[in-house]
């Protein structure tokens, strides 16, 4: 057995595993299709207050196979299945490009007032002037803060916001007859959203070269040449970019697309790098997106939801999906559907309200210093763990000495370690026996660690990481083969993913 | 406050480390020309006590349903659910966990998501279920964006009755694609058989149809989809509504290839329009199509059960401009949200739900039809919802229940509502949380304007 276990947990219970660690070690937790036990209920309703009216028999279904559980015994389960979760209260979380900075429990708070959350979607403007007041303010704050001229709150997610934006830029080029341009340009280290989104739009996508994590920008005037300007509709970047490099020269890529009579598209993942810094507009986006559950605390669920506002130059307010909330020069404010050059709706309703609710909370928390503060914690902690790991993972990108440091997030490619015979999943796998949560794995490029530790974790948190790595190191010097059956200590050992896409079992039967 | 905790003593010891002289030097790739160095122009910070007391005012200028009898439905509605769910969902476990790429730290969202697919294919009769889409819309929009791509064909025939803004998606989602929507036309507020058949062909994709629909009308599912089963690979896409499913017949016994729809009604606020749950279900051939995450059971090293995402090769991060959808981020926590409620309900609870709102609602027609100036614009069957045609413009009767603390219900004639009723057109919805008192509350109220 290797020595992992010698500097476990430095928390304040000292070195005992935390109580949800212990209860999550149990075997297996059935499923609640095998709990059921008929006439068992949870909860029940009050009795029918009006008399039966009649049901045809011919429109009746056949009933539903749901669980029967007792309320204690649904709670057991769910806590139980809880327990098998790593989370950012729980764990160093440091997923790259996702940003899984504290979600603090006001948001939640917010989110949950009767006086929001019961809100319907239909209901008229003059019932509901705090929640439109709300959303305005929302926009505002985004407006300010990516310096462009109108934020739409409406996209669900950090993709549908690309999509929205992508649908924007398309009715503008078709508006000022320029319908041919629909070749988008995008980095060869894009997220993968980017290229899915434009083919939804009916674009066609074109990788440009990246060198040493920048994009090549002679390979971006080749490829508007190679193209022909007049068909290009927008670059995508992503900035600070997937190599967690600010990319200098980035208004000069601007420069050299908008000549081409093309638009700067910003993918805003990486803006938790930015905020109070630069802004978009600044260096030359024409349109962006936020992602609010990374960017500004909204949390990740277990995978969403998310909230993907997009912010656009004047020039594109008028194709923006409709309703947009506005304030009418008395102050109050209303939910605008006349915009004949609209894209139309990009989803039903307005917006994801609940998760606006505690961007705004997020937002007004942090106040205009709070949220530089933000940018500039997140990329100190970033440089700090680049600094403290680089002798034993390569950091292809990170050279500090040469003035070239990382934004708020650094990618390793540990390849001595690799050479040693262990592979890029033996270490994350490891890395869950200490309970840290593994890095985004290959990406932006193969046998990658992309790490992400956001300006909420403290130094201690920090400090403890770096112990980790280097221990985890320590084992690969010392016996690589020693982790090819990690992890040892989680809730199950390493699953079986080939075969669950080889013979998919989706659903219990 | 901004949730930072390093200290300026651990700043000099960090920068020291990193071999910089100080903050700024980390963000000297910034040149200075795009270099922001005012303050942004936003309010400035906020303690939480300041922020309790300016959200609560701010939601204290709401009315809704939190204090008005909400008989408004149309795609949002206002259901019971248990309060333990918000507090099982409140645990950070489930909260502050991210999309399950590593299976071995993520079991319990694994686990839960795939009971959660489990519950929505039992539900919809359908084969397989994703683990979420956005909301209803986009999730019809995706599934006839996979229509097209299985079937190979491109006209998508989509009710009149569908909900007008899932319409205006999927209208949104297909213009720039090589598609066509046609629209079939309703005949006394449903699609007949005869009008679907004349507008079939060859080339027909799929076929959208939403039962009950947005009158409340329960659709010829069965007859519809047989009649479009009859072109070769034509698609029938059933949207439906998750609570009717546990009364009525669902569309996989209609014999739908794809089910899609709104979780709102499964345990979710209806929080000014969002966030909400998109269902996806499907036939198990179009497994390997679906967009959105999926999770399989697998085993573990020794032998275990486990889960794990599955066939990630469709999606976005792998395949890029060739997946079958853009779709990332899930409503993974809402999800999880609708699990424990269909799990709370249980088999017998959800099928009550569903009779209370189906005689909840009888009750209330019955009653308004019996007004004078009062009808059911339609007579075809329904379930919880039901226009009526009101002796005055709507908006005054909307007006006058409001001033009675009653939310009457939704104008199909408003603009939100794409125009598709008359004037005088009201749309009312009834869940099992409506009491017979606020039911004749609202019938006293109409009786009154119509006189």
């Amino acid at each position: 057995m290797t020595t992992f276990m010698e500097i476990k947990p430095t928390t304040s219970q000292g070195d005992s595993k935390s109580n949800a660690v212990v209860r999550g070690a149990r075997a297996v937790e059935p499923l609640i299709f095998e709990k059921s036990v008929a006439g068992q209920r949870a909860v029940d309703l009050p009795p029918l207050d009006v008399p039966h009216a009649d049901l045809p028999e011919e429109l009746l279904g056949d009933g539903i196979n749901l669980p029967e559980i007792g309320q204690h015994d649904l709670m057991t389960h769910y806590t139980h299945l809880s327990d098998r979760n790593f989370s950012v209260d729980g764990n160093f979380y440091p997923l790259g490009s996702c940003t899984m900075k504290h979600n603090p429990r006001i948001n939640e708070w917010a989110a949950a007032l009767p006086g929001l959350a019961s809100l319907h979607p239909l209901q008229d403007d003059t019932q509901i002037q705090g929640a439109l007041r709300l959303l305005y303010e929302t926009r505002c704050f985004l407006e300010e803060i990516s310096g462009l001229d109108e934020v739409c709150l409406q996209p669900a997610a950090g993709a549908h916001g690309e999509y929205t934006a992508l649908k924007i830029i398309r009715a503008y080029f078709k508006d000022n007859g320029q319908p041919q341009r629909n070749i988008v340009l995008a980095p060869d280290n894009a997220h993968g959203t980017n290229p899915a989104s434009c083919s939804m739009c009916g674009c066609s996508v074109n990788m440009v070269k990246s060198i040493s994590g920048y994009t090549d920008l002679d390979d971006l005037r080749r490829q508007i040449d190679k193209h022909g300007a007049e068909n290009i509709a927008a670059f995508m970047i992503t900035n600070p970019n997937t190599a967690g490099l600010f990319d200098s020269k980035i208004a000069e890529a601007a420069d050299i697309i908008h000549d081409a009579g093309a638009k700067l598209y910003l993918d805003g993942a990486n803006m938790n790098a930015i905020l109070g810094k630069t802004r978009p507009a600044d260096f030359g986006a024409d349109l962006m997106h936020f992602n609010t559950h990374k960017t500004f605390s909204t949390p990740h669920g277990c995978g969403g939801p998310g909230a993907g506002p997009i912010a656009v130059r004047k020039e594109f307010a008028p194709y923006l999906p409709i309703p947009q909330v506005i304030m009418a020069d008395d102050g109050s404010f209303s939910l605008d559907r006349d915009r004949q050059k609209s894209i139309g709706k990009v989803r039903s309703f307005t917006c994801q309200f609940g998760v606006l609710v505690r961007c705004w909370t997020y937002i007004s928390a942090c106040g205009p210093e709070g949220l530089r503060n933000v940018a500039e914690k997140a990329v100190l902690n970033a440089n700090y763990l680049a600094a403290k790991l680089r002798d034993v993972y390569e950091m292809p990108y990170f050279d500090p000495e040469n003035g070239r440091f990382c934004a708020h997030e650094f990618v390793t490619v540990p390849e001595k370690l690799l050479a040693k015979g262990v592979t890029l999943n033996d270490i994350a796998k490891r890395m869950i026996d200490y309970d840290v949560h593994p890095p985004t794995m290959h990406w932006p490029v193969h046998d990658c660690l992309m790490i992400e530790p956001t300006e909420t974790e403290s130094k201690p948190t920090l400090d403890r990481f770096v112990s980790v790595m280097l221990n985890i190191a320590k084992q690969i010097n010392e016996d690589a083969s020693s982790l090819a059956d990690a992890p040892t200590d989680a809730t199950i050992r390493r699953a079986d993913e080939v075969a669950a896409a080889r013979k998919p079992m989706l659903i219990w039967e | 406050m901004d949730y930072t905790q390093i200290t300026p003593d651990e700043q000099t010891q960090m920068l020291q480390a990193i071999g910089a002289g100080s903050i700024d030097e980390l963000f000297s790739a910034i040149p200075e020309a795009i270099r922001f160095n005012d303050l942004l122009d936003l309010p400035p910070a906020k303690s939480e006590l300041e922020l309790q007391r300016d959200l609560s005012e701010m939601a204290a200028h709401n009315l809704g349903p939190h204090n008005m009898a909400c008989f408004m439905g149309a795609g949002a509605y206002d259901h019971f659910y248990p309060v333990l769910i918000d507090q099982l969902i409140s645990r950070g476990e489930y909260l502050t966990a991210y999309t399950p790429y590593q299976a071995e730290a993520s079991q319990g969202s694994l686990q839960a998501f795939f009971e959660f697919q489990t519950q929505i294919a039992r539900l919809t009769g359908m084969d397989v279920a994703n683990a979420s889409m956005y909301e209803g819309a986009t999730a019809v929009a995706e599934a006839v964006l996979m229509a097209i791509n299985t079937s190979g064909k491109n006209r998508v025939l989509v009710a009149a009755t569908l909900h007008p803004e899932y319409r205006a998606v999927i209208n949104t989602y297909l213009d720039e694609l090589p598609a066509e929507v046609v629209q079939l036309d309703a005949t006394n507020g449903c699609i007949s058989q005869a009008t679907l058949r004349d507008a079939l062909d060859d080339d027909t994709a799929a076929v959208v149809i939403q039962s009950p629909n947005i009158w409340g009308l329960i659709e010829d599912w069965e007859g519809c989809f047989k009649a479009a089963h009859e072109k070769d690979k034509t698609v029938a896409i059933a949207v439906f509504n998750p609570i009717a499913c546990a009364l009525l017949k669902n569309p996989g016994s209609c014999g739908a290839d794809i089910a899609a729809g709104e979780g709102q009604p499964l345990g979710v606020s209806m929080s000014f329009g969002g966030p909400y749950l998109g269902l996806f279900a499907a036939k198990k051939q179009f497994t390997r199509k679906m967009p959105g995450r999926l999770i399989g059971r697998t085993t573990d090293t020794e032998g275990r059960p486990a889960y794990c995402l599955t066939l990630q090769t469709r999606e976005q991060h792998i395949r890029g401009a060739k997946a079958t959808s853009n779709i990332c981020t899930n409503q993974g926590l809402l999800a999880l949200r609708a699990t424990m409620f269909m799990t709370a309900l249980g088999k017998e609870g959800l099928k009550e739900m569903a009779e209370q709102c189906y005689h909840k609602a009888h009750y209330l027609a019955d009653a308004i039809a019996a007004l004078d100036g009062y009808a059911l614009k339609y007579d075809g069957p329904f379930f919880n919802e039901f226009c009526v045609t009101c002796p005055k413009e709507v908006t005054e009767v909307i007006e006058a229940a409001k001033r009675r603390g009653i939310l009457a219900g939704v104008a199909p004639h408003g603009r939100r509502m794409g125009r598709i009723g008359d004037p005088n057109d009201l749309l009312i919805a009834v869940t099992e949380k409506r009491t017979k008192q606020e039911m004749d509350a609202l019938v006293e109220v109409l009786q009154e304007v119509g006189q």
